[in-house]
């Protein structure tokens, strides 16, 4: 098949305009895109509320999508359990694994429980959890693994909340639309959690490693001792997550500790708890000016207040320029 | 026997459009609609753990651009990369930049390469697809390992072999957006 006519424009003078424009305009949305890139590498949460606006219009017909999706599963499920041993067996099963990891976090529970009473005396009562929700949407096709939950601002939900299913951990909140969040998930590469084993204090950080899986790093190096099949929970370190969460089981051993997988897959969960942030004034502390801003923003005050008392500067070089403070990366 | 033949041509789309013509907001409405709708697939309901689906938008995209050259503007780059950039959960203009810049590339390809085939169409979109894979990981800032590469690759192989079936789909789609629908009085 030959080009079209429109493409070859020939010695008229006007077509060749058009398409001179054509290109222009073309080659000026490819700049602006990368100029809009740029700007969201460089502060992620630029386009948040644009993002969350348009999340919040596409809710709906995600919420439909997500009945539907649990509805199905449990046709499949059912099925599932008539071919092996009737409907039955599943639904046992999916008890006994819930059971199972119930028990590893009753486990560490009553570890925790026993350290804090001896260190601090320290009354740790039950969270209650701030909403409830479906998972809408997930990033199927990037990189990043990112999902969309049905609640938002309205019920209550803020960034850093932590997100779980009765079968454990699935990851935090990062931006809150008026009904609708987007929940950064363990499995994405930027996300890390501080865990320990279930049974004692081994302590590591879980990465996300993009495909499903956990990347365990023990914090202490030396001889590795995790074994395959150690469950891994929230160590609570941070002040986020709430101590106890199950995590991870781990199912390759590393040299610096362990691939793990998932507990709590996104995709078999119905619905899933917002909780409150655990130690919101840890991880405020944590968010606080840096040494480096105070001190800058101290040499800013007294500057102002050494051109003002001393003299009616004239205006240009002479006043102190503010020491240029090193911004913290925002992440 | 006759009558049968003779009430099912009547029931043809043929004989029903006599008297009726193309409706301008199907003819250039359906290329941009289904393409947002390809950029709307982070909303189906699967819950994915890995990057497992294809890149339904770009796919769309190529495909209607392949398939019929002249209907979509060379700017068409910007407002459905903004699209696609509101909810596929990469940085906001990713797709903006890597929309424009393929609508740029078939444009040049399709000068250097006047006489076009299914070949060559389909071995575009490996390129593109393959450029727009790679940087979309890139720009993510996801650490690229080997096991990023092979996810990467994995979805790229997915992509090559939906390319032929999303074309097939915008053909059928196209014979919807020409559709003699609009009674002319």
């Amino acid at each position: 098949m030959a080009l079209p006519s429109g493409r070859r424009p020939g010695s008229n003078k006007k077509a060749q305009l058009g398409l001179f424009a054509g290109y222009l305009f073309a080659g000026l949305g490819a700049l602006l895109g990368a100029a809009l890139l740029v700007i969201s590498l460089l502060r992620p949460e630029t386009f948040a509320g644009l993002r969350s606006m348009a999340a919040d219009i596409a809710s709906p017909a995600g919420e439909a999508g997500a009945s539907g999706r649990v509805a199905s599963q449990n046709v499949f499920e059912a099925i599932a359990g008539y071919y092996r041993a009737g409907s039955r067996n599943a639904e046992l099963q999916q008890e006994m694994r819930i059971a199972r990891i119930k028990a590893a976090e009753a486990e560490a529970l009553k570890r925790e429980n026993m350290r804090l009473k001896a260190v601090l005396n320290l009354a740790d009562g039950e969270t209650r959890p701030v909403a409830t929700a479906r998972l809408i949407g997930s990033t199927a096709a990037s990189t990043r693994r990112f999902a969309w939950i049905s609640v938002g601002r309205l019920d209550g939900v803020r960034p850093g909340m932590p997100v779980s299913s009765p079968l454990g951990l699935i990851g935090r909140v990062l931006e809150t639309g008026q009904r609708s969040s987007r929940v950064l998930l363990l499995t994405d590469p930027e996300s890390m959690v501080p865990v320990r084993r279930a049974t004692d204090d081994v302590v590591a950080f879980a990465e996300g490693r993009a495909d499903g899986m956990l990347r365990l790093r023990l914090i202490n190096l030396g001889i590795n001792p995790i074994k395959k099949g150690d469950v891994f929970v929230t160590s609570g370190s941070g002040g986020l997550f709430r101590p106890g969460t199950a995590v991870a089981l781990a199912i390759e051993i590393t040299r610096d500790g362990a691939i793990a997988q998932l507990l709590s897959n996104p995709a078999a969960t119905d619905v899933v708890l917002v909780e409150p942030i655990w130690q919101p004034q840890a991880v405020a502390a944590a968010a606080a000016p840096s040494i480096a801003q105070a001190e800058s923003q101290d040499a800013d005050e007294a500057a102002s207040a050494i051109a003002a008392t001393v003299s009616p500067a004239p205006s240009g070089s002479s006043t102190p320029e503010p020491p240029s403070a090193a911004e913290p990366d925002a992440q | 026997m006759m009558e049968q033949f003779v009430t099912r041509l009547r029931g043809d789309g043929a004989a029903r459009s006599i008297n009726r013509t193309q409706s301008p907001i199907r003819a250039h409405g359906v290329p941009w609609a289904t393409i947002m709708l390809g950029s709307l697939a982070p909303w189906l309901p699967v819950i994915a753990p890995a990057p497992i689906l294809p890149p339904f938008g770009f796919l769309m995209l190529l495909a209607w651009r392949l398939g019929r050259p002249n209907l979509l503007p060379l700017w068409a780059g910007l407002p459905l990369g903004l699209f696609d950039d509101l909810y596929s959960g990469q940085p906001l203009g990713s797709a903006i930049l890597l929309f424009s810049l393929a609508l740029i590339a078939i444009d040049l390809i399709e000068i250097r390469f006047p006489w076009r085939s299914f070949w060559l169409d389909w071995a575009t979109a490996i390129l593109l697809l393959a450029i727009y894979l790679a940087a979309g990981a890139l720009f993510a800032r996801t650490p690229l390992g080997q096991l990023q590469w092979q996810l990467v690759g994995s979805q790229l192989l997915l992509s090559i072999v939906l390319f032929p079936i999303f074309a097939r789909i915008v053909a059928m789609l196209d014979r919807v957006r020409l559709k003699r629908v609009r009674r002319i009085d």
